[in-house]
Formats: structure tokens, sequence, C-alpha cells
């Protein structure tokens, strides 16, 4: 049986009491040799190996060897915060661009208040934004939902996108990222699973700082301590 | 007398490669392939919405590629827009990269590939296919493999590895085959596979083994070019 | 990369900005991002150039052809600027016959380099009356991060400024193989570049990026060069989009233009061979 090889581009890491070493891999190579080994997501059996089948760091947890894209399309699932722009208002409801290669869609029912089918766009406008939840995804579309804490219409402040890949990053383990920034700008701050980021501060330095942190955190890739990194950014960046 | 190479390389030497990523910003990924002086650029945009939706395929992401060639890449300008050529070129490097990728997350959506030859020394649709596969792995697009292509030559009755524009302008002897070929980095499956000339049967037996050795080394280039963004 | 129009939100937050005097990276309203140059993005093009403005990163090639003079200028060679928004270069962009942007650009970029005259083309006839050469500049963005036109045309210049003219054969044809040292007639003192101002609501900027080009409400291509050494000199002007300049808009392009010209023309010198 052949033992995890390590190679030279690796990083270690201490999560608790379980060493995890991650190695940078392309699709098509082996990551792992050995029935003792299973394939998580990102990766696959080939006879006796695990196969990558995605470009990002292959991380080994116990016997489960798993791949952590560095980028890749946003893939929606049932419970998703995303944010997005109306695109178009139909008799039923709101058209919402989520950037994805299908449009969200937001029943009237939907809304915080009742809205008369007539003044549909005294609510939400074409080119507004709102963070809104998924509710379903199906072919013929993913229905949104509007109805709970944090989602709503986006007043203020301003959107920009990062690679969705780069989202569990910025929120951090827990949420402490996402805090940090949040503490050190004193902004209000949405991420949606999408890749879209909604900031809206006290004066727009502070928002434009919290654009700069996150788009410093979305380059990095390979960085352990990224929180530590990120404490010194913000002491430099005042 | 055996063939002597223009640019004095031994018969299964490649042009010196050079690969990068992510040189398109906008792009979801993005790569540029060198063999020798032929210069291929490539960008993935997607999965992306895809209209005319009776284009759409419900099963799976469609794949679309788009090679042409710049104006000023070749010695008589090309004019602009599309020609004969580059659309078959773009259809047979799609069905080159279409086996390596896993589109069935997702339906109804399309990738669009653009490659674009901004210097060429023959071998372009095979620097483009080099490029295109980094790109795609750059997108995060599900992968089975990379691909790798090559050109390989039969110079009158001599094969080489890696045909350079006087190679492919040879004419003495049984004159210049040339055999464009695209397989898996790591399986023997051949996805592209063109040929041009006079080559008998049992020496095509002969350009395919030159041509794995050949791949091997290009795969090298590609996973160099993929791998070293993230050395810190 | 996104395709997601622009929002109302980050409409009204630029507005403010600008208002404010503030950009997302941090520039003045009227500062120019840096340029880099590189030459020989092919070594089939009589002269190339690469600029790299931020992220946009245009590429501009000039070829030579062998022609025939037109009717209304006989003594003089011919110029052509072509170009194509490649879909490569944004989201935005698609395979296709060209939308209005990607007429326009070339469109603009020839005015610019026609009016100016920086190419003598009295210098480039081969036999009078029957044949002359004809320049051809093509321009292909690879990233598209606003400035198109303002990096097209110092691409455009730096490439010409490179440009020599093929050697002919016996036969009248372009000899590829013999080595051109011929350099392309330019007068030099005379170098034309774009600079474009964009507005939103009532700011003035220019160089902008993608995103604070799809946000501007208006737009006005302005062509100048440093004529014969001498002077400022205007050659070309095109208003768009929908807002309108009011004559004090005018009067403050009008005080900027000269500096912003000059800046660009000192950090293109850096690049001349």
């Amino acid at each position: 049986m052949k033992e995890f090889e390590t190679k030279n581009n690796e990083e270690y890491e201490d999560m608790g009491s379980e060493p995890v070493s991650r190695t940078v891999v392309v699709p098509g190579e082996v990551v792992a040799t050995g029935e003792d080994f299973l394939p998580g997501e990102g990766a696959r059996r080939e006879g006796s190996d695990v196969v990558a089948s995605r470009y990002g760091l292959a991380e080994k947890i116990g016997r489960v060897v798993k791949i952590i894209p560095f980028s890749g399309a946003f893939i929606p699932r049932r419970n998703n915060v995303v944010i997005g722009r109306v695109s178009d208002i139909v008799h039923s409801g709101w058209i919402i661009d989520i950037d994805y290669a299908q449009n969200g869609f937001l029943p009237l029912m939907e809304s915080p208040r009742f809205v008369n089918k007539n003044e549909m766009d005294q609510f939400l406008a074409i080119g507004d934004v709102v963070s809104a939840k998924i509710w379903s995804v199906s072919p013929k579309g993913i229905d949104l939902a509007m109805k709970g804490k944090g989602l709503g219409k986006l007043e203020g402040g301003f959107v920009f996108r990062v690679n969705p890949s780069r989202v569990p990053r910025i929120i951090g383990r827990e949420g402490s990222m996402i805090n940090l920034i949040k503490e050190k700008t004193g902004c209000n701050i949405t991420i949606g699973q999408n890749g879209w980021v909604w900031v809206k501060g006290n004066d727009i330095d502070s928002e434009l700082k919290v654009r700069k942190a996150i788009e410093f955190i979305a380059e990095k890739v390979l960085v352990s301590g990224l929180t530590e990194k990120m404490e010194k950014w913000f002491g430099e960046n005042k | 007398m055996a063939f002597k190479r223009p640019d004095g390389r031994k018969l299964d030497e490649i042009r010196p490669m050079t690969a990068k990523t992510g040189i398109i910003p906008n792009a979801d990924g993005s790569a540029m392939f060198t063999f020798g002086k032929t210069v291929a650029i490539a960008a993935v945009y997607g999965p992306r919405m895809l209209h005319p939706q009776h284009m759409q395929d419900p099963k799976s992401a469609i794949l679309r590629v788009n090679y042409d060639l710049l104006s000023f890449s070749v010695a008589d300008r090309k004019k602009p827009g599309p020609s004969r050529r580059s659309q078959e070129i773009s259809k047979v490097t799609e069905w080159a990269l279409s086996p390596a990728l896993d589109l069935k997350d997702f339906p109804n959506t399309v990738i669009d590939v653009q490659v674009y030859i901004l210097q060429a020394d023959a071998s372009t649709r095979v620097a483009g296919i080099n490029a295109a596969s980094m790109a795609l792995a750059q997108a995060g697009i599900p992968m089975r493999d990379l691909v790798c292509a090559v050109a390989i030559g039969k110079m009158d009755k001599e094969l080489v590895v890696d045909v350079d524009k006087d190679e492919e302008d040879f004419e003495d002897g049984e004159g210049a085959t040339d055999i464009p070929l695209a397989r898996f980095a790591n399986s023997d499956e051949f996805t592209l596979l063109q040929l041009d000339g006079k080559i008998q049967p049992e020496v095509m037996n002969k350009a395919i083994a030159l041509a794995d050795k050949a791949m091997a080394k290009i795969y090298e280039v590609q996973k160099k070019a993929l791998k070293e963004v993230h050395s810190e | 990369m996104s395709s997601m129009q622009l929002t109302s939100l980050t409409y009204n937050t630029l507005l403010k900005m600008f208002s404010a005097e503030k950009r997302f990276d941090g520039r003045k309203l009227l500062e120019q991002r840096d340029f880099s140059v590189e030459y020989n993005v092919s070594n089939k093009a009589e002269g190339s150039a690469r600029v790299r403005m931020g992220k946009t990163d245009v590429v501009v090639g000039v070829k030579l052809e062998v022609g025939t003079p037109y009717p209304d200028s006989m003594d003089k060679g011919n110029l052509m600027v072509s170009g194509d928004l490649l879909p490569l270069a944004s989201p935005r962009f698609e395979s296709g016959p060209p939308k209005f942007n990607a007429i326009e650009l070339p469109r603009l970029v020839d005015r610019l380099v026609r009016e100016s005259h920086v190419i003598d083309l009295k210098k480039l006839v081969i036999t009078e009356g029957e044949k002359v050469w004809t320049v051809i500049i093509d321009i292909y963005p690879i990233n598209d991060d606003g400035a198109l036109i303002d990096a097209a045309s110092i691409g455009a210049i730096a490439a010409l400024l490179q440009t020599h003219i093929p050697e002919l054969d016996e036969n009248g044809r372009i000899d590829h193989d013999k080595k051109a040292t011929k350099k392309l007639p330019l007068l030099e003192n005379t170098l034309p570049l774009s600079i474009t101002f964009y507005k939103l609501g009532d700011s003035l900027f220019v160089d902008p990026t993608r995103e604070e080009e799809e946000a501007a409400d208006g737009k006005i291509v302005w062509g100048l060069s440093n004529y014969k050494g001498k002077e400022h000199m205007i050659h070309s002007c095109q208003k768009g989009m929908e807002a309108s300049m009011t004559s004090e808009d005018i009067q403050k392009m009008m005080k900027n233009l000269p500096k912003l010209y000059d800046d660009t023309l000192k950090k293109l010198k850096k690049f001349l061979k």
C-alpha cells in the first residue's frame, strides 16, 4: 500500500487533532493510491487510484481525499443566500439575475408586505438589488424566498463580485474572517454564495476598505494563518 | 540522405514551450501556450446562459469553441472574420476537448472557449488546444484529465515532432505530411487526429508512438503553469 | 467573470463617490492609470505593440500591403484601421457581426491618425498613379477593463513607430524573407493620442475601469497631438451616449486636455526605443 506522498508545494495546517496535508493538483492527476483511500468531492476512483477531477487543493483528512477547487461556477443549492439584481418584472413576480446560467424568480407573495400588481416596480424596480434565499432548484428555474432575517431589498452601499469558490474563505471558520472585517470597519456586509458581496457603512472610506480587504483575501489561495495576516493588514491599512 | 530540420532541432525535439495561466482577468479561465514562435491564447467563459433556447441541452452544458488567427499573426494579412479553415479548426478543437469535460452538472448552459493565435509558425491548432485545456482547468470546469496536443510531421521519409512553418512548406521527396494529434494526458485516448500528405500505414504507428512521448513533455509544461501560480 | 448588469445601487454610490472626488481604486477623477508597452506581439506584423493599462490589455498590429491608390489621391498611400472586440476580452462581447462599439473603436482611431497626418502618405508611393503602400492597423482588445479607445490609440502610435516597410522582389511583390530596413515615414513630432472624458451625473472623469464605464451617462472622445512639436492640436472629436455636455464641461475639458495629453506622451516616451 502506497502512503500519500509529500510533494513540494504542500501546506500543513493544524486543524485540531487531525493533521491535514494539502497539495496543488490538476485534473487527471493521481492524488492517492490504495483501496484505503476514499474519493471525496472533486475526486474519483480509477482502479486503485484516487484521481482529481478538479484543479485545486487536494486535501486528505483521514481516509477521505477531496479537492478544494481554486475557482469554479456557483452551483445553486437550497438555502443558499444569494445577492442578485432585478432584471425584469412579470405579472407573478420578479426575475432576478443571480449571476448564474439560470435566472432566479421571486414570486409576488414573497414580498414582505402586500404589493399590488400595479405597484410592483415601486417595491422592486429593474436594477434594484436583493439578498434572497434559494427555495428550490429545478430544471425549470430557481425559486427565491425573501422572508427572513437579513434578506430583502438592499439599499445604499454598493455591490461587487468575487469568485464564488472564495466565499468560504471570506466568511472564515464559523464566520471568523467576515466578523473581523465587520469589526475593523464598522460596516454592514452580506455575502452571497454566488460570489456577490454587499457593503454598507457610515462613510465611503470604510466601505472602500471592506472591498479592498475582501479582494485581498480572494486573491490569496494557499495561505494558512489568514486571520493573523488580515489583522496585520488592517493595522497597516488604516 | 536523412532530413535535416531547418532550425537544427533533433527529429524528436519540441521547440521551446512556454505556458502561463490567468492572463485574461475578465475570463473565468485563461491561458497562453507557445511552441517556439507560435503563440496561442485561450479564454473560457462559462458555464453561462445559452441563447437561443433551442440550442440548450437539458442533460448537460454544451461546449462551444471559437478559434481564429489575428490578422497580423501571419505574413499575408488575414482579413478579419471567420474563414472556412477557422470554422473547421473550431469544430475539431471542440471535439478534442469535450470528452475530457464533465458537463452534466450544468444543464442548459454553454461553456465558451475562445482561442486566438497571436503569432503563427505552424502547429497553431495544437497550441490552441494546449492553451484551452489549461484555461478550462483554471476555470474550475470538472475534467477527467488535461488534453495535450502536438503536430507530428513526416518530411519525405523522416518523422519529426512539432512541425514549424519551414517544415510545413517542405516539398522534396514525399513532401511534408502534417499530423495534428491530441490525447488525454494520462490515458491512451486520442481526441484529435487529422492528417494531410502521404504516409504508409505502418509509419503511422511510429508517428503515434512519437506523439505519446511528446505528450508527456507537454503535460509537464501545462502542469507546471497551473501549479506555479500557487506556490508562495 | 460576471455579466451581471450595473445595479442602481452601485450607480448611486458611484454618483456620490464622484461628487466627493473618490474612486474605487483611489485615483482622482482626472487621473489616468499607469501603463506599459511591449513590442513584437507578432513577428509577422510589420510593427506591433501591446498596451497594458491597469487590467486593460490591447494588442495592435500594423501590416503593409501593396495596393492601388484611390482615384482622388493618386499621389498618396492608403490607410485602413480595422479591429474587433474579441469575445475573449469580456463577457459582454459576443461572436458574430460587430455591434456599434466594435465599429466605433477602429473608426475613432482612424480619424485620429488620419487627421493628424502622422503617417506621411505621400512618401508611400511605389509607382506613381499605379502602386502604393496600404498601411493597415488592426486593433484587438485582449482584456477589457475600460478605456479601450485610449489604450488602442497608445498601441497604434507605439506600433507605427516600430513599423518597417517590407522589401519588394523583382516582380513587385512583398519578399517576407528579406530584412526590412526602411522605417515607415512618420511625422515624429506630431503624435496623436485619444483622451476620452466620461460623465456621470455632473462629474467628468477619465480612464474608467469597466465598472465606471458601464455606469457612465455620457462620453466624448478627443484626438489630439503635439502638432509639429509646437502646440496642442485637436484633430478629432466624437460625443457619444445620451447625456449632454454643457459649455462648462467643454471648458473644463479644454483646460485639462493638454496636461492629460502631455502626461500620456511622457509615459509613452519611456517605452519608445
